[in-house]
């Protein structure tokens, strides 16, 4: 086990080093200069602001800088807000992002396993299908239209909730909650619906059943443990579909998080800020998948055995 | 929801109506897809849509651009079915206008995602050994980044390039048809047929052209069904943010994006186009389902 997170810890150091120097080299490969928007800038300011940024050096020497500062922890000052660094703007809005992306992971997981493993126990019973055509509207329907659709009902048709700003008056962060997860939720239920009819007809369930044990006891003690095995495999890609689906959600609800700072610079083409927003995403990113593998490689036996006879 | 698995019947009997009468695997597919009413009105229905969206120049009752600006934002009515936004603009006709640029992305991102997807995942399973290794090696580092992110990166380096935009959503896509290209061919080529075909002297090339690939297809295209909709997926989400499609052209992500802006006032400018990415996509991921269950059997589960 340990082995295996070892090695999976080394071959993400690559996958890193790549994301930052495609990252870097984009972000400088781009056409017109952070500088550039600013209307009647003097030449000779512009070189002053190019020498401040190290613009002016040959690219290697930008970039061999750039990892001397990452490794310091250390993103660089921000572009477009003169005197904020990308680091003050990363700490300003990874709290508000984090616990949006945790509630959300929370609505997803919750409402996700129990409708799932609801319908998977009950197969091709109204007890199925109603939850899976929930299910299916969840996955066709994209969360910046779901988000929209819930402000204009609960929002504004009903005057049930706010429909903007974050922790500022009470229930806000009911809807982007919501938008954010019901998504994933639709996903995950299908995948643990499909966990459990695969769990359902092993032999080992036939023998509990065979033991006297109670449907409940089968149910929680042995079938969810294997049933739901794809869920976690899946919560990797969930928390990277959480992260860029922050965009959306933060954008529509004008919550002050990391995914609207990256869509703003984006928009201002605040190089070291995509930059910085960039690495720091794709280093959560491949933190959270590694997590989900191993969980997966923790919770399946057979997995688990065939690492454990490697090392 | 996918057509439930039926253990119980047997295939023969469910798929040959009279024994004896021989049927290609395409025609069982095909018996076995009809029987499945969700998967062909899905199938009817993005005919239907692909139809329109080919022929709107002609059948399209309005111009595109054509505005009234004395009407303005008018709620549907006859003249105009699905009403007009705040410039007098007929909603269907920009919806149908729409409709191509979506269609058209998730199509043609599809296939250039399916065509890099099958070759790499058929060379790599052939080839076995080191080669192999590295090539998906390669898709599990690919794997591991980032991707959302990535694109959203490039629309923003390269400027907002519907071409890029089908280039990056395809290079983006392939990773996953690569890898059940890639299982299906490892147990294809110990099969017997293949050994006849080396024997025959044919190069490893044509006999992953001829006879490899066609036999693969049903998976292919039960996966591809599915890609198509995340792809529209991800064209809609960059152009929502204003980061895909721009105006002039119109794709159904933007005209989601401008009917959030005045939904209060005006809800249907944002219903009826997010109705129709949602039918759309619904009946896609109808369809794939339906086509898993009727060509590929073994690997029908959710």
């Amino acid at each position: 086990m340990f082995r295996f997170i070892l090695s999976r810890l080394l071959q993400s150091i690559p996958v890193l080093l790549i994301v930052i120097a495609t990252t870097f080299f984009l972000v400088r490969a781009a056409p017109g200069g952070p500088f550039s928007a600013e209307k009647s800038v003097p030449p000779e300011v512009v070189k002053a602001l190019e020498a401040q940024y190290n613009l002016d050096q040959p690219i290697w020497q930008q970039y061999i800088s750039y990892m001397n500062d990452l490794i310091h922890g250390d993103f660089g000052p921000s572009f477009r807000y003169p005197g904020r660094t990308v680091n003050e703007l990363i700490a300003a809005g990874l709290p508000v992002t984090a616990e949006l992306a945790f509630y959300a992971m929370l609505v997803a997981v919750i409402i996700g396993i129990s409708a799932g493993v609801y319908a998977g126990l009950r197969p091709n019973t109204m007890h199925d299908y109603l939850p899976m055509s929930a299910a299916m509207i969840g996955i066709c329907m994209p969360s910046f239209l779901m988000g929209p659709l819930l402000v204009l009902v609960f929002g504004i048709e009903l005057e049930w909730l706010p429909v903007s700003g974050w922790g500022s008056t009470p229930g806000d962060k009911i809807l982007p909650t919501l938008t954010l997860g019901l998504g994933y939720a639709a996903f995950i239920a299908r995948l643990s619906r499909g966990g459990m009819l695969e769990v359902m007809t092993q032999d080992y369930i036939r023998t509990a059943k065979a033991k006297g044990l109670s449907p409940t006891a089968i149910v929680l003690k042995h079938a969810l443990r294997g049933g739901l095995i794809p869920v976690i495999a899946f919560l990797g890609p969930v928390f990277a579909g959480l992260l860029s689906g922050s965009f959306v959600v933060e954008t529509i609800y004008q919550i002050p998080g990391l995914g609207r700072f990256y869509v703003q610079a984006a928009f201002n083409r605040d190089y070291t800020m995509i930059l910085g927003t960039t690495v720091f995403f794709a280093a959560l990113i491949i933190f959270f998948n590694l997590l989900s593998d191993v969980i997966a490689v923790w919770c399946n036996p057979k997995l688990r055995h065939q690492y454990r006879s490697d090392s | 929801m996918s057509r439930p698995i039926q253990y119980n019947e047997s295939p023969l009997t469910q798929i040959l109506p009279s024994i004896g009468k021989s049927t290609s695997l395409w025609m069982d597919g095909w018996i076995r897809l009809k029987k499945n009413t969700l998967a062909i009105v899905s199938l009817a229905i993005l005919i239907l849509f692909c139809a329109v969206a080919l022929l709107t120049p002609v059948i399209a009752p309005y111009g595109y651009e054509e505005q009234d600006l004395l009407l303005g934002a008018a709620s549907p009515s006859l003249a105009h079915p699905l009403g007009t936004d705040i410039f007098g603009r007929d909603m269907l006709t920009r919806i149908m206008y729409g409709s191509r640029i979506s269609l058209a992305v998730g199509f043609l991102a599809s296939s250039v995602a399916v065509f890099i997807g099958v070759f790499w995942g058929a060379i790599a399973g052939y080839s076995g050994g080191r080669i192999d290794a590295a090539m998906m090696r390669l898709v599990d580092i690919l794997y591991a980044l980032p991707f959302m992110i990535f694109i959203v990166l490039l629309m923003v380096v390269f400027g907002r390039n519907i071409l890029l935009l089908f280039l990056a959503i395809g290079a983006v896509e392939w990773l996953t048809m690569a890898r059940i290209v890639r299982g299906q061919v490892l147990a294809l080529k110990q099969q017997q047929f293949i050994e006849a075909a080396l024997s025959l002297g044919l190069s490893h090339w044509t006999i992953i052209r001829r006879h490899l690939i066609p036999n693969i297809l049903s998976p292919v295209i039960v996966y591809a069904t599915l890609t198509i909709p995340s792809v529209m997926l991800l064209e809609a989400f960059l152009s929502f943010l204003g980061l895909g499609i721009q105006p002039p052209e119109s794709s159904w992500g933007l005209l989601i994006s401008y009917g959030v802006e005045t939904m209060e006032e005006y809800p249907w400018l944002i219903l009826f186009p997010g109705l129709f990415l949602s039918i759309t996509l619904f009946a896609l991921n109808f369809l794939g389902d339906g086509l898993r269950d009727a060509l590929d059997p073994r690997t029908s589960k959710d």
